[in-house]
């Protein structure tokens, strides 16, 4: 597609190709990544692209903090779906503390990861259809998302940093009516979903524009490491959620949509239905929630009741340590693995039996995404790299850790 | 002194409608559009302007995005051309103004006694109903002038002005993209003048059918011709007769006016903003005034060609006729006497009289309105589709824009020849 040996004298005419620089200050690169563009006419030869932006040292910032305190830094990772990489990261902790969280405690994890994704998927295609043009679709979007957002609120406390997770367990249980306060986001959100999909899904020239462009072949998505709905665009049914159930996945019952040509339309179908499957998780997951405690049964990593704490010097004690020292994690690495948003996100950590990670280390989905980013472009057209970045669905946070 | 008369008019038309009209609706477009999409997406709009603690539904927004466009900076960037660069903005502005000019907003004023003939009021020489019954019966009855009070420049050649006008709104776009001295900028003044310039093409070529069907390229001659009664019932309107025409155009107009799905010159999640990208201050106003005033051109244009114009159905110089029958035959032998005229008269013909002032006033009203709809339906297309691809633009533009007028022209043809 490319063509290599530019013919740069047409018929006499001097031509020469443009250098254009997009980003970072271009309304679609988000100001966290840059595009060097070599274009003949509107057509791209070659696409270098930068990262780097939003750099903020996020592993070595974690080393200098508790095992505790890097959930704040988690929520800056992918900060569309903070709670997952909260789940994600404590998840890895408690694996190499050998303990398990409650039965109650897997099922919440699982109820608000995929509150989180419903968050996730519905801002990037939203802003698919904002980068295409159509504003419209996008504020709906957004309007769906601010109902998931006032749902997590009410949980977490905050919005967008909520630093819900917590090692054995969570910061607090579900509100009392967390279950009619979803039924009713539920409605709305699938009442959306439906306008969304009715303006969109068979609008001609959103087909046009999303239908071929982007491509990327089944083996080369392997090849780069793709994961999420990039890798399931092209046919593999790759979900960690499926595949090596965490949480209570195992227990619920879904589909992992797929796609089949690997292109932007494909990526945004995987999206559209996934959000619905989260819907039917949740759904489940509310239905068998069981009772019982959300943090466990261990002085080691659970900071005691706070009536121990202002009562007896045992708890005082507990607490002191908790909070001052950290956990204490035994020596050891692990790496574990969750669905995040937009694909595998994966947590290295490495311990030396202290308070604090001696290495914290992550396999971000939106990086491996972005590694072919000029397969994609080149040989397409300057108007093709919208949808495509939309559909890898960059988060500069994630890509710059 | 007539000559001073008549320019003294001409001045005062081209004050009321382009200024008391044209720059009202354009500005208030701004508005508009930004009230119109916060209804489609559920959002409140502009609201927050306010005097005194009054807000007049937003209305405060226009002066408040005046003053602020007046006194921004207006910033030229380094090694642009500073002349084109100034004066691209007024170009555009310029040529979507001067447009207007085609408009009719009702009929000419009729200065004698006007009387609807099959469809078409007809102005006799009569100073009005009571000179008529006083004239001899066997008179030839005479026709009065009459005077195009409600359009700026009745020619006769109409349709070509507006094809020729349009034309040049492509320099404004196009220069001021090359005179910014930024590849987005460029790249935007480029896919404009590629877009346009493809779209005259369908645009011109859709509307021919249309100039077979009524014979004429004055603007207000196809209006009047509108208010012709198809089986004795039905006004013809342009859409009744041209249908398909009705899309070609609307598309192609859309696609000329530059705003979505066609606004790939802007395209503001590629090129930032196209070929004002490096406008600031009062001039990128002046870039999307122009762009609104089109928008309103495009609904009077529409209105005036496929929706009757200033015909209010059934409407006629002496009031409402629900059926061909009740009006005035073609004389035979070409000419009327004072005679059949009193008589139809004296019988009342029409099924609700009316007096002829108001017959004009309700006519510019029911214009207006036809625009104002318009405006809405380009809204509501606007908030609705997202954005084509260049080449999906010009695919559109020249393999099926383009064929389809050319058979809707030679559809046209056929039926005009086997229906003659």
């Amino acid at each position: 597609m490319v063509d290599t040996n530019h013919d740069m004298d047409t018929a006499g005419i001097h031509t020469a190709p443009m250098l254009l620089n997009m980003g970072p200050s271009h309304p679609a690169m988000h100001g966290t990544v840059r595009m060097v563009l070599t274009l003949d006419g509107e057509t791209v030869i070659k696409c270098d692209a930068e990262i780097g932006y939003l750099h903020r040292g996020f592993e070595k910032e974690c080393e200098h903090s508790t095992w505790t305190q890097v959930f704040p830094y988690t929520d800056r990772l992918n900060y569309v779906s903070p709670l997952l990489n909260n789940f994600g990261f404590a998840l890895a902790v408690e694996k190499l503390l050998e303990i398990e969280a409650t039965p109650r405690c897997n099922y919440i994890r699982t109820i608000m990861g995929e509150v989180a994704r419903l968050s996730d998927h519905l801002t990037c295609m939203g802003a698919g259809s904002l980068e295409l043009g159509g504003f419209s679709g996008f504020l709906y979007a957004i309007e769906a998302r601010e109902l998931v957002w006032d749902l997590i609120e009410e949980v977490t406390g905050a919005r967008l940093t909520v630093s819900y997770g917590r090692i054995g367990g969570l910061k607090n249980d579900l509100t009392a009516d967390f279950a009619e306060r979803w039924k009713v986001v539920r409605e709305r959100v699938l009442r959306i979903w439906e306008d969304i999909n009715r303006l969109l899904t068979k609008n001609r020239i959103f087909l046009d524009r999303m239908e071929g462009t982007g491509v990327i072949s089944q083996a080369d998505a392997i090849s780069y490491g793709l994961t999420g709905p990039m890798l399931r665009s092209t046919g593999v049914d790759y979900d960690i959620r499926k595949d090596k159930p965490y949480f209570a996945y195992g227990e619920l019952d879904f589909d992992v949509p797929v796609g089949t040509r690997g292109d932007n339309y494909d990526r945004y179908l995987v999206r559209l239905e996934e959000i619905r499957q989260s819907i039917r998780i949740i759904d489940q997951a509310l239905l068998k929630l069981p009772d019982g405690p959300v943090n466990c049964d261990d002085p080691r990593v659970v900071l005691p009741e706070k009536e121990r704490v202002y009562n007896s010097i045992e708890g005082m004690i507990n607490h002191f340590k908790l909070v001052f020292e950290g956990i204490q994690v035994p020596a050891g690495e692990i790496y574990s693995y969750t669905e995040g948003g937009n694909g595998e996100l994966g947590y290295y950590i490495v311990s030396n039996g202290t308070g604090k990670p001696w290495k914290v280390s992550i396999r971000s989905p939106s990086f491996y995404n972005m590694c072919p980013i000029s397969k994609f472009v080149e040989g397409g057209m300057v108007a093709d790299i919208i949808p495509t970045f939309d559909t890898i669905n960059m988060i500069g946070g994630e890509i710059d850790r | 002194m007539t000559l001073l008369i008549e320019f003294a008019i001409a001045l005062l038309k081209v004050l009321v409608i382009v200024f008391g009209f044209v720059m009202a609706l354009g500005s208030l477009m701004t508005l508009t559009e930004r009230k119109y999409s916060a209804f489609m997406q559920k959002r409140w709009g502009p609201i927050r302007a306010e005097v005194l603690g009054f807000r007049f539904g937003g209305l405060l927004h226009l002066v408040a995005d005046g003053v602020k466009m007046i006194l921004k900076e207006d910033f030229i960037p380094s090694g642009a051309n500073r002349n084109i660069h100034t004066i691209a903005p007024a170009m555009g502005l310029f040529t979507a103004m001067v447009i207007f000019a085609i408009i009719p907003f009702a009929d000419a004023w009729c200065t004698g006694l006007a009387l609807p003939v099959e469809g078409m009021d007809l102005c006799f020489g009569f100073d009005d109903a009571e000179a008529l019954q006083s004239a001899q019966p066997a008179a030839v009855a005479t026709f009065a002038p009459t005077h195009p009070y409600f359009q700026i420049a009745d020619l006769n050649a109409g349709l070509l002005y507006m094809f020729a006008i349009t034309g040049i709104g492509v320099y404004g776009t196009a220069l001021g993209g090359w005179a910014s001295n930024s590849k987005y900028s460029l790249l935007g003044g480029l896919r404009a003048s590629a877009q346009m310039i493809s779209y005259e093409v369908s645009m011109g070529l859709s509307l021919a059918g249309l100039l077979m069907v009524y014979g004429t390229l004055d603007v207000n001659e196809m209006v009047r011709e509108q208010g012709a009664l198809l089986w004795g019932t039905v006004p013809m309107w342009g859409i009744l007769v041209q249908p398909f025409a009705f899309f070609l155009f609307l598309t192609a107009s859309i696609a000329e006016s530059k705003r979505a799905p066609f606004d790939m010159p802007e395209a503001e999640s590629e090129l930032v903003a196209g070929y004002f990208t490096e406008y600031s201050a009062m001039k990128f106003g002046i870039f999307s005034l122009s762009e609104f005033v089109m928008v309103v051109f495009i609904g009077a244009i529409c209105a005036t060609l496929f929706f009757g114009g200033w015909q209010v159905p059934w409407l006629y110089a002496d009031g409402f006729h629900f059926s061909g029958d009740s009006m005035l035959a073609a004389a035979s032998g070409g000419a009327w006497t004072a005679g059949e005229l009193q008589s139809y008269v004296q019988a009342s013909t029409p099924d609700i009289a009316l007096p002829y002032g108001l017959v004009v006033f309700l006519r510019i009203g029911c214009f207006l309105t036809k625009i104002i709809l318009m405006i809405a339906l380009q809204l509501q297309i606007r908030w609705t589709l997202p954005r084509f691809r260049y080449d999906q633009i010009m695919f559109l533009g020249w393999k099926i824009l383009l064929p389809a007028s050319l058979i809707n022209l030679f559809i046209t043809a056929l039926a005009i020849l086997l229906l003659r």
